[in-house]
């Protein structure tokens, strides 16, 4: 068991890395980071919602809580280390306050929703009315809807005049993606994820097995709201300015379809549906012919109607199939050989 | 003499109107099988609902092995060492019957010592040709099976069984019998059935839920053979 995760890890490894040298090949790094960025967002729902089973509606606010934490931090303190640790840290604490007054609450799963939103959309406005003089954290002016520019952005740990930028912040984002990749399979595969999935399962078996799922799902919540936050720093760090758009409701909504798209309940998934219909949006964009967010709307559609999965699993079921037709030849053979064996 | 390991002083649980268990006076001692009976709408699950926490009731306390547990959450109740099999099977679907197993005996062993748990109880549950199935595409039957695997796996001291037998093949009837005969050297035991062939061969000692309260309680042939006992409840069904 051990060897064959060892193997795959390693093989991943590579795949990963090739994959990191090959995409500057065919496209800008400038567009690609975002694609990384939105896939690490996309992975952040993925986890609390399809191992989880919490649909969140704000996982937007998480994002922009980084983001927003990052610039005034960056603004306050300079050198980039401590604002990145600020920026996953405040969306993390603020999803464990927020989860817990929900799982504790035992609120269903309907005012869950209404609730994320709600808290999304206050945001949203809040950061739109700050335009004012007064609204100042630290050094920090918010800004209102022009949003914050012009503070620190990444930079070689310990060396402020050393910016990570460009191709650097591309690869930067690639290997955190990587790790966080990683560190959400290592959770599903501890015991902590598999109660997770439990929950998701049955919440009342779970609570009857012994498991505390307030605290299990408070936890979890948490989680994701760090590594949301931890994009929206990321994206802080990309864009190199913070507006109230990051807590939009289309952006929000965004999140949900890319995880519809790529299959829930599937680790890949999430990440390329969001790298894919970001870049479609993207290329969408660049013409003025359709809408793009029609064209979202219409593949939302069709993935319901016709791939309720999502992407992967579908790919994989496909897969199955080839494999199983060809596999299908050899059991008659092993099976007498074993017959043979045991005779 | 074993002591009580369950007692509940006037437990009463009402909804609306309706008082689906009224003043419930009951004792459990160690390693006891009991047997409840009682027509349909008794109030038998809504007696077992509220020893687990999954109904706060009403009025009344609950005590376990010599603690108040009225109130408390069912993950707490469950984490003393209490097991409980609902009347509609209460499994995890979309994974095997190996992460149900699993997961049940992981709350209270570390997890290689779960995984010799699980192998035990899956092994003694005869769930073995089906330990890699999901639980979801299982039968009636076997489901019920991998319930009884979960409640066993965490080594209980007191297992609730709501109607385990129901629509089993008479062949899991008795693969049950044994099992449970196997539980009781470890926990008490309470076991909600209609099926009075299952009561009778398990024989033991019975209590009768009539309108929500205990109507009679006593050994299995003398409450069969009592008068009040057939009206409300043999009387119906012979
Ligand atoms: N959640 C609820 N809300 C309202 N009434 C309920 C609820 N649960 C149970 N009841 C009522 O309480 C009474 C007792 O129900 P309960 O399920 O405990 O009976 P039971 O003895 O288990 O019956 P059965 O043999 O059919 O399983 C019934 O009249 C039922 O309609
Ligand atoms: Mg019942």
């Amino acid at each position: 068991m051990r060897e064959i995760t060892l193997q795959r890890f390693t093989l991943s490894i590579i795949i990963a890395a090739a994959l990191m040298l090959f995409l500057p090949v065919i496209m800008n790094t400038f567009v690609l980071t975002p694609l990384l960025i939105y896939g690490m967002l996309g992975m952040s729902l993925g986890l609390i919602w399809g191992f989880g089973g919490i649909l969140c509606f704000g996982q937007a606010a998480f994002f922009g809580l980084g983001a927003y934490a990052y610039a005034i931090s960056a603004i306050n303190i300079g050198e980039s280390t401590i604002p990145m640790l600020i920026a996953v840290m405040v969306p993390a604490i603020f999803a464990a306050v927020l989860g817990a007054m929900m799982f504790y609450g035992r609120l269903g799963d309907v005012y869950l929703g209404v609730i994320t939103l709600v808290v999304t959309l206050i945001f949203f406005k809040f950061m739109n009315s700050t335009a004012g003089p007064d609204y100042v954290i630290g050094t920090a002016r918010l800004g209102g809807f022009n949003g914050i520019p012009g503070f620190q952005t990444l930079n070689i740990p310990g060396l402020p005049d050393d910016y990570i930028y460009g191709d650097s912040l591309y690869y930067v984002t690639f290997v955190l993606l990587v790790v966080a990749y990683w560190l959400v399979n290592w959770l599903l595969q501890s015991p902590f994820g598999r109660v997770a999935v439990a929950i998701r399962e049955n919440e009342q078996r779970v609570s009857l097995m012994g498991y505390d799922i307030r605290a299990r799902k408070t936890i979890l919540f948490a989680i994701g709201g760090a590594i949301a936050g931890l994009a929206g720093a990321l994206f802080a760090n990309w864009a190199e300015i913070v507006t109230p758009g990051l807590f939009s409701l289309s952006q929000t909504a965004e999140i949900i379809i890319w995880c519809i798209v790529g299959g829930l309940g599937t680790r890949l998934g999430p990440i390329l549906g969001a790298a894919g219909l970001a870049y479609l949006k993207f290329l969408l964009g660049q013409q003025a012919f359709i809408d793009n967010t029609i064209i979202m709307g219409l593949i939302l559609v069709l993935f319901v109607l016709f791939l309720p999965k999502g992407l992967i699993p579908a790919i994989e079921s496909v897969w199955k199939l080839s494999v199983g037709k060809r596999r299908r030849c050899h059991p008659s053979r092993r099976r007498k050989g074993r017959a043979i064996t045991n005779g | 003499m074993a002591e009580t390991v369950l007692e509940t002083s006037g437990l009463t649980m009402t909804f609306g109107g309706v008082t689906a268990c009224d003043a419930v006076d009951f004792k459990l001692k160690a390693r006891e099988l009991r047997c409840l009976i009682g027509p349909n709408g008794a109030g038998k699950s809504t007696f077992f609902k509220c020893l687990t926490g999954l109904l706060k009731p009403t009025s009344g306390a609950v005590f376990m092995q010599g603690e108040e547990t009225t109130n408390w959450h069912t993950h707490e109740i469950s984490s003393l060492g209490v097991g409980i099999k609902t009347q509609v099977a209460s499994v995890l679907d979309g994974v095997t019957v190996h992460e149900n197993i699993w997961l049940a005996a992981r709350r209270f062993f570390s997890s290689s010592i779960a995984e010799t748990k699980a192998k035990e109880t899956i092994e003694r549950l005869y769930l073995g040709d089906i330990a890699k199935s999901n639980v979801g595409q299982l039968a009636h039957g076997e489901r019920q099976r991998v319930e009884l695997g979960i409640v066993a796996a965490g080594d209980p001291w007191l297992v609730l069984l709501d109607e385990p037998a129901a629509g089993m093949t008479s062949e899991d009837v008795d693969r049950m019998t044994e099992i449970i005969r196997e539980m009781t050297t470890t926990a008490a035991v309470i076991i909600v059935e209609h099926d009075m062939q299952f009561i009778r061969s398990i024989a033991t000692d019975v209590t009768v839920f009539h309108q929500g309260g205990i109507l009679l309680e006593g050994n299995v042939e003398q409450v069969m053979s009592d008068e009040t006992v057939r009206n409300v409840y043999l009387g119906k069904k012979a």
